[in-house]
């Protein structure tokens, strides 16, 4: 996927919400929708199971409107967090310019987000891509649980973020992180435009 | 490279304040008197002040005033980054000719100069050669020059001794100003006092002042409604209270969890534009990098520069990954052919990435060995070839074995003394063999033929030397007695021999004697060579020497007199080379005498009798002859001294 059309001077850029079943990523994209402008946003699609779970993906298009003469717009994906949705993963994955973790603070949830962790590395794998070379972000949602729950940034930071890429604490449903996530993500791959770099 | 000015970046787009007045007047001044007024212009100031902006405004402003002013902008970094180049490159010297050629020399974020002792031995000798030559240097830097960390003390005083001038934080009546130009620039509309409220905002630098203008304008294009002053308050932060607001209170209002501030989205919204013009102006720095470069290593970047003119090119990385691999390319086309034919890698299209098909042409034709071998001199054309009794013989030969090549006598070996015209005859048969169509002649002296066989076993490039050779359609060697003892070029010539006899190509060669009275020649060259026809010139007849002089006296324009060439054509010489050192001499004592040419002065000159003084009668020997007769002889005498140059004079050790 172009990241940069010169021709048609559009930027788009594919933000993928990754992470375990229940984590808070379609919260994450429902914070923004709601601090997006009408005019600005296009309509987010849920596929939601009963129980309200992502079945297949959520999906967010928001227009930045013309940026340094460039019409920019940023899509938001969401995976589905359940293990035996893979094959739905791998597909939104397709294309990513950027990949935000949101992984669960909870301490009894830490085995469902290295699993994940893992399960995102083998999907860009097949796709092709190193991790290594693909714009991440950690974000330690539900950080407004009770302390004895939930791990600390320092301490999700030791177990999860071995490539020390820039990570944020945040309360999704109340907003907390949710824009300095999407803000660092942004720029991580607006950088990686800079450096010129072609993505997936 | 005016390219890299920002074209927005002039005297006219900046705001003029008091904090800033003095260093936009000083710029001004040495924009229009580069050199001369303050030299070098330093310039300081907080980040986002408008260093940059000056910078370039200088720029623009000299290039306005005088068109052929070579004008350079760039950042310390780009400088040093520029400067590995060309040393990776082996293009020190080049690089910093280049740089001494710049009139007007603008340099940004000297301050990183800190710790890099060997580029500030490099910008001190620029700065010191730019002076000297009267050549504009102007530098910008964070910081003044003394408080430069670890900057050599000599690069102190240079900086400080032009002008040194700071640049502050502009005053409200500064701010507001430059608030209105921003905002009547993107075609903005504010009502009456948000401009002002923004302003009174103590920002440190104008690039945060222009942040809270892209918020006010994000957040007015999101809305739909006009900002009035306290909304303005709101979106960036600022108490109720008027007075002098610091930026810093906007911070807590945005991030608070609990009351997200309504601009969460136009904040994100200015920063992700902040990031993205970052990114689209980085194709800009990275071609300019790339010309710098391959310009450094002598390479024609006309085709990165036209990328540099458009707005905002299509696939840029793809320009210039394409007119890199180009230029991997040539210089491997270079190197290929620089081991087959030095001469020929100098061509200049191996430097024009443009030109890739015709390198590859050229490399191909040298490949086959296409280079043509030596071929006969012009000057020796047969016409011009004095024909006599004594020549007949050879000339006969020639004229068969023009007729027909390779057909009747091959080898033809002229044989004869020096000075007899073997070498011109040698010449004109083959100008006239080269007459015929698709004909290749090999023409060369056999001195030349052991060089080249030599260079080519040094280069490791024999087959390509002989594939030269074998591709001619007549091999003309002049003086084969030097191949004695050079058994390789023997043998070589050898093989060559054979391949020309089989396919009826015509062989020439000349020698100072018959083939097998030379020694040092093997026998089975010698074998050869006698197979052919050897035919021997003589010394000169008189009708030949009658017709040479004839033509001699022609070309000097002296008046064929009937007498002076009888007495000329009885003079015993020993060949035609000879004869013509006889006119020389002739025709020059008339000169010194300025009379004319006549066979009673061709006589006072050949047979002995003084030659005139010549007029410059100062120099002599030295020697004083007595009266006495303390030196009788003439032949004791010096009486012409050669000119002072001709002299050659030996120290004493």
């Amino acid at each position: 996927m172009s990241l940069v059309n010169f021709t048609a001077r559009e930027i788009t850029c594919k933000i993928v919400y990754y992470g375990p079943g229940r984590s808070g990523k379609t919260t994450n994209l429902h914070y923004v929708y709601e601090r997006v402008p009408e005019t600005r946003r296009g309509r987010m699609v849920s596929l939601a199971t009963q129980t309200d779970r992502t079945l297949f993906f959520d999906f967010l298009p928001i227009d930045l409107g013309q940026i340094s003469g460039f019409s920019t717009r940023f899509q938001l994906y969401t995976v589905p967090g359940q293990v035996y949705y893979n094959a739905t993963r791998r597909l939104v994955l397709q294309g990513a310019d950027g990949v935000v973790f949101v992984g669960d603070s909870q301490a009894r949830q830490l085995d469902e987000n290295i699993e994940s962790l893992q399960n995102l590395q083998g999907n860009l794998l097949e796709h092709g891509v190193d991790v290594r070379a693909m714009p991440l972000v950690m974000q330690y949602n539900k950080q407004d649980l009770p302390p004895e729950l939930i791990l600390t940034p320092p301490e999700l930071d030791d177990a999860l973020n071995f490539r020390s890429v820039p990570s944020f604490p945040a309360d999704a449903l109340h907003g907390k992180g949710v824009f300095e996530t999407l803000k660092a993500i942004s720029e991580l791959v607006l950088k990686k435009l800079a450096a010129g770099s072609p993505t997936v | 490279m005016t390219s890299t000015l920002n074209p927005r970046f002039t005297f006219d787009t900046l705001v003029v304040g008091a904090a800033n007045r003095l260093a936009v007047t000083a710029g001004r001044t040495v924009a229009e008197n580069p050199g001369s007024a303050y030299n070098p212009l330093f310039i300081y100031s907080g980040s986002g002040l408008g260093k940059t902006h000056v910078l370039m405004a200088i720029g623009h402003a000299s290039k306005a005033i005088a068109t052929q002013l070579n004008i350079e902008y760039l950042t310390l970094d780009e400088y040093v980054e520029a400067f590995h180049a060309a040393i990776a490159a082996g293009q020190g010297d080049a690089f910093r000719r280049r740089f001494q050629n710049v009139d007007v020399l603008l340099v940004d974020d000297v301050q990183f100069l800190t710790n890099r002792k060997e580029m500030q031995a490099e910008l001190l000798r620029l700065t010191e050669a730019l002076q000297q030559a009267g050549h504009q240097i102007v530098l910008a830097c964070d910081r003044p020059p003394a408080e430069i960390p670890d900057l050599d003390e000599r690069l102190i005083s240079r900086f400080s001794g032009g002008l040194v001038v700071d640049m502050g934080i502009p005053d409200y009546e500064t701010r507001v100003a430059i608030l209105r130009r921003k905002a009547e620039e993107r075609s903005q509309n504010f009502q009456p006092g948000v401009l002002e409220t923004v302003a009174k905002v103590e920002y440190p630098n104008v690039r945060e002042l222009m942040g809270a203008l892209n918020r006010l304008i994000a957040f007015q294009a999101v809305n739909d409604t006009p900002l009035n002053e306290d909304a303005v308050r709101k979106v960036l932060g600022i108490p109720t209270r008027a007075g002098a607001a610091s930026p810093g209170a906007a911070a807590p209002a945005a991030a608070s969890p609990a009351a997200p501030a309504p601009d969460e989205f136009s904040q994100f919204l200015t920063d992700v534009s902040v990031t993205v013009g970052k990114a689209v102006e980085a194709w800009r720095a990275r071609v300019t990098e790339a010309v710098m470069r391959w310009d450094g290593e002598g390479y024609r970047t006309g085709r990165l520069e036209k990328l540099l003119a458009q707005e905002t090119p299509a696939s840029v990385d793809e320009a210039i990954a394409s007119y890199v691999q180009d230029v991997e390319r040539l210089k491997a086309l270079e190197v290929e052919v620089g081991m087959l034919d030095p001469q020929a890698a100098g061509d200049k299209v191996f430097r024009d990435p443009d030109r890739v098909a015709a390198a590859e042409a050229v490399a191909a034709k040298v490949r086959e060995g296409a280079a043509p071998p030596p071929a006969p001199s012009a000057v020796f054309t047969l016409d011009s070839y004095f024909a006599g009794p004594s020549n007949e013989m050879a000339l006969n030969g020639a004229r068969d074995v023009i007729g027909k090549p390779g057909k009747k006598y091959n080898p033809l070996v002229i044989v004869g003394r020096s000075g007899l015209g073997k070498t011109h005859l040698l010449n004109a048969i083959g100008l006239e063999l080269a007459k015929k169509k698709n004909a290749i002649v090999a023409c060369l002296s056999t001195q030349q033929f052991v060089d080249e066989l030599i260079a080519a076993i040094d280069g490791n490039r024999i087959d390509w030397w002989r594939a030269r050779y074998r591709r001619a359609t007549a091999f003309l060697l002049d003086d084969i007695q030097l191949l004695a003892g050079k058994e390789r070029t023997q043998e070589e010539l050898f093989n060559l021999f054979n391949q020309f006899l089989d396919a009826d190509r015509q062989l020439v060669f000349t020698a100072p004697a018959h083939p097998n009275t030379l020694e040092g020649l093997e026998e089975r060259i010698v074998s050869r060579l006698e197979g052919g026809l050897v035919v021997e010139i003589q010394g000169p007849d008189k009708e030949l020497k009658r017709t040479a002089l004839e033509r001699q006296l022609k070309s000097q324009r002296v008046p064929t007199e009937a007498a002076l060439v009888d007495y000329l054509v009885d003079r015993p010489v020993e060949s035609v080379r000879n004869l013509g050192a006889l006119v020389q001499r002739v025709v020059e004592a008339a000169a010194a005498q300025d009379g004319p040419v006549t066979a009673g002065l061709a006589r006072e000159v050949l047979e002995g009798a003084p030659a005139p003084r010549r007029p410059t009668g100062a120099r002599t020997s030295g020697i004083v002859v007595s009266s006495a007769g303390g030196v009788r002889s003439r032949e004791k005498m010096v009486w012409d001294w050669p000119a002072a140059a001709d002299r050659v004079i030996e120290d004493l050790r």
